[in-house]
């Protein structure tokens, strides 16, 4: 109890904090939206100049996209924060975070509460309402708990990836922007079908590293197309496997981060 | 030491016009030697950059596969592949995200620091900004280009004037990005809190800039009015047709003269923003 009310409290101050240059606020807010938009913008430009992308029509295409945005829109509003981890462990202000009695994690997430990222949440949602009305499809009990269920799974492998890649700061501090090819890249990676990939890059982000079980796999499951790769359908039901897996992995790698962890010495 | 006063603005013993030349030229460097001290944060930004091309790159391709005439935009497979892994290499030259130090020094009141110093601050602020794009240069532009010729056929220029044209193009590419980047931090001087407006120019600059996609896939009118009317396509979008030599000898020269124009524009409205500033300054802090 004494804890949620602690957590309450540092979330509360970053509200008020967030209300003082309202401005400012309402701008970052649509901004945030902004860069969903415009990832969705991108997909339609590119089919302006061509029918098909990968052997995917544009309604097809925006089925992915609105799979892909909607898990990542709600991993950012959820752990996208924890990026910062690099500027805490170099200014040494995550020993402040370490002798208070909470666990790290929610700690720095609720550091800088993500209210500006709500609208994007919104709007991931909606297009791939609109994307889900646009595509004829068939649908069965099993097609309408995967378009619940892979958003989610969505959510939690996104939200690890952030976890795995902020981590990475634990060991080296200078790790900059390395996190953003696989946390970032991995959006734009998961917004095309995975068809337009050259072999080697497909086999290492689609299958290794389970990028191609979010938004494309279900996809084709939910529009009842069988995978020019040829993985069979039940391909499209693996996102919450691969999903736990990479948060499990994702736990691990932040304890054992936290262990390593050496203050600054100045 | 020299016989001069305090308010002599050099640092240089020589006449004022080479002294000031002078006094530009440290600040290049100490930008340089700045960026110069974070090696590891260099080849992170390196990986991420050729992650990003392969992901383009590929996207694009795919498109001119199954366009009309494959050549989506006028641009032919090996062109866009140009296109795609010299905008990855130009990004950090260019540099158009996370520079809020200006709007930083504003809130935090450190910009007093700035305003005592005999240079003004746009000219000291442009030759710092020189000298880190001039270290992107040496370092960020030259790995991506080369993982993309290995795995991609990549364009070759076939104009002699293509490639200095490039060079100038980048050089006032620079020049347009910073000038951009002071008027967004400078709305500081009035909003005290600029994290708007950057998240804005953050947004605008990426897509409208060409590096999400060519803009030239977009509507005609739109595009003329973007062109002219923005310096936007002038960040990226035009030294990437220039290498890739989209349109003819005429136009290719053209989209640089828009450079030229926008350059001396943006640094004028910067200029303008600090006085216009500095009259109704209150310093943060203290």
């Amino acid at each position: 109890m004494g804890e949620l009310r602690a957590y309450a409290a540092l979330g509360a101050a970053q509200i008020r904090s967030a209300t003082v240059y309202r401005a400012s606020f309402l701008v970052e807010v649509f901004g945030n939206m902004g860069a969903t938009v415009f990832d969705v913008l991108t997909v339609l430009v590119l089919f302006r100049a061509t029918p098909a992308i990968g052997g995917f029509s544009l309604r097809e295409a925006v089925l992915i996209v609105g799979l892909s945005s909607a898990g990542f829109a709600l991993a950012d509003f959820a752990v996208g924060n924890v990026d910062r981890l690099k500027n805490y462990v170099r200014a040494g202000t995550l020993d402040a975070v370490l002798v208070r009695p909470l666990p790290a994690l929610p700690q720095l997430l609720l550091m800088d509460l993500p209210i500006r990222k709500t609208l994007r949440v919104v709007f991931a949602i909606v297009v791939l309402g609109v994307a889900v009305a646009a595509n004829d499809i068939h649908w069965t009990p099993l097609r309408l708990f995967l378009i619940v269920l892979t958003p989610l799974a969505g959510a939690v492998f996104f939200g690890a990836i952030f976890v795995l890649s902020a981590s990475l700061a634990f060991w080296w501090v200078d790790s900059g922007e390395i996190g953003a090819a696989f946390t970032y890249g991995g959006r734009d990676f998961t917004s095309y079908p995975i068809s337009v990939y050259g072999s080697g890059f497909r086999n290492l982000f689609a299958y290794a590293l389970g990028f191609g079980f979010i938004a494309y796999q279900p996809a084709l499951a939910l529009l009842g197309r069988a995978d020019p790769l040829g993985l069979p359908v039940w391909a499209g039901f693996l996102s919450p496997l691969v999903a736990l897996g990479a948060a499990a992995i994702a736990a691990g790698v932040w304890r054992a981060g936290i262990r390593h962890y050496r203050s600054t010495g100045s | 030491m020299d016989q001069r006063d305090a308010s002599v603005p050099t640092i240089s013993r020589i006449g004022p016009f080479r002294a000031s030349i002078g006094t530009f030229g440290a600040l290049i460097g100490s930008g340089f030697r700045r960026y110069a001290t974070y090696r590891q944060a260099t080849i992170a930004g390196t990986f991420t950059n050729i992650v990003f091309g392969f992901l383009r790159c590929y996207v694009l391709l795919a498109v001119a596969e199954q366009a009309a005439g494959q050549r989506p935009a006028g641009y032919d497979a090996g062109q866009l592949a140009l296109y795609v892994w010299v905008g990855q290499g130009l990004l950090s030259v260019i540099g158009i995200w996370g520079w809020t130090e200006l709007a930083d020094r504003i809130r935090t009141g450190d910009i007093a620091a700035d305003l005592l110093r005999p240079i003004a601050p746009v000219t000291a602020y442009l030759a710092a900004d020189l000298g880190r794009a001039l270290h992107g240069m040496m370092t960020r532009f030259g790995p991506p280009l080369l993982a993309g010729a290995l795995f991609f056929p990549l364009h070759t220029p076939q104009r002699w004037q293509t490639v200095p044209l490039f060079a100038l193009s980048v050089l006032l590419a620079v020049i347009i990005c910073f000038g951009c980047r002071y008027v967004v931090n400078s709305t500081a001087y009035w909003l005290q809190d600029a994290r708007g407006p950057i998240t804005l120019w953050t947004l605008g600059s990426g897509v409208l800039g060409g590096l999400y996609f060519p803009l030239r896939l977009l509507p005609q009118e739109f595009l003329v009015v973007l062109w002219l009317a923005t310096p936007l396509p002038s960040l990226l979008q035009a030294p990437l047709d220039v290498i890739a030599e989209r349109d003819g000898p005429a136009m290719q020269a053209g989209l640089v003269l828009v450079q030229a124009v926008w350059a001396v524009a943006i640094l004028a409205l910067a200029g303008l923003l600090q006085r216009r500033a500095e009259a109704r300054l209150v310093v943060q802090g203290g």
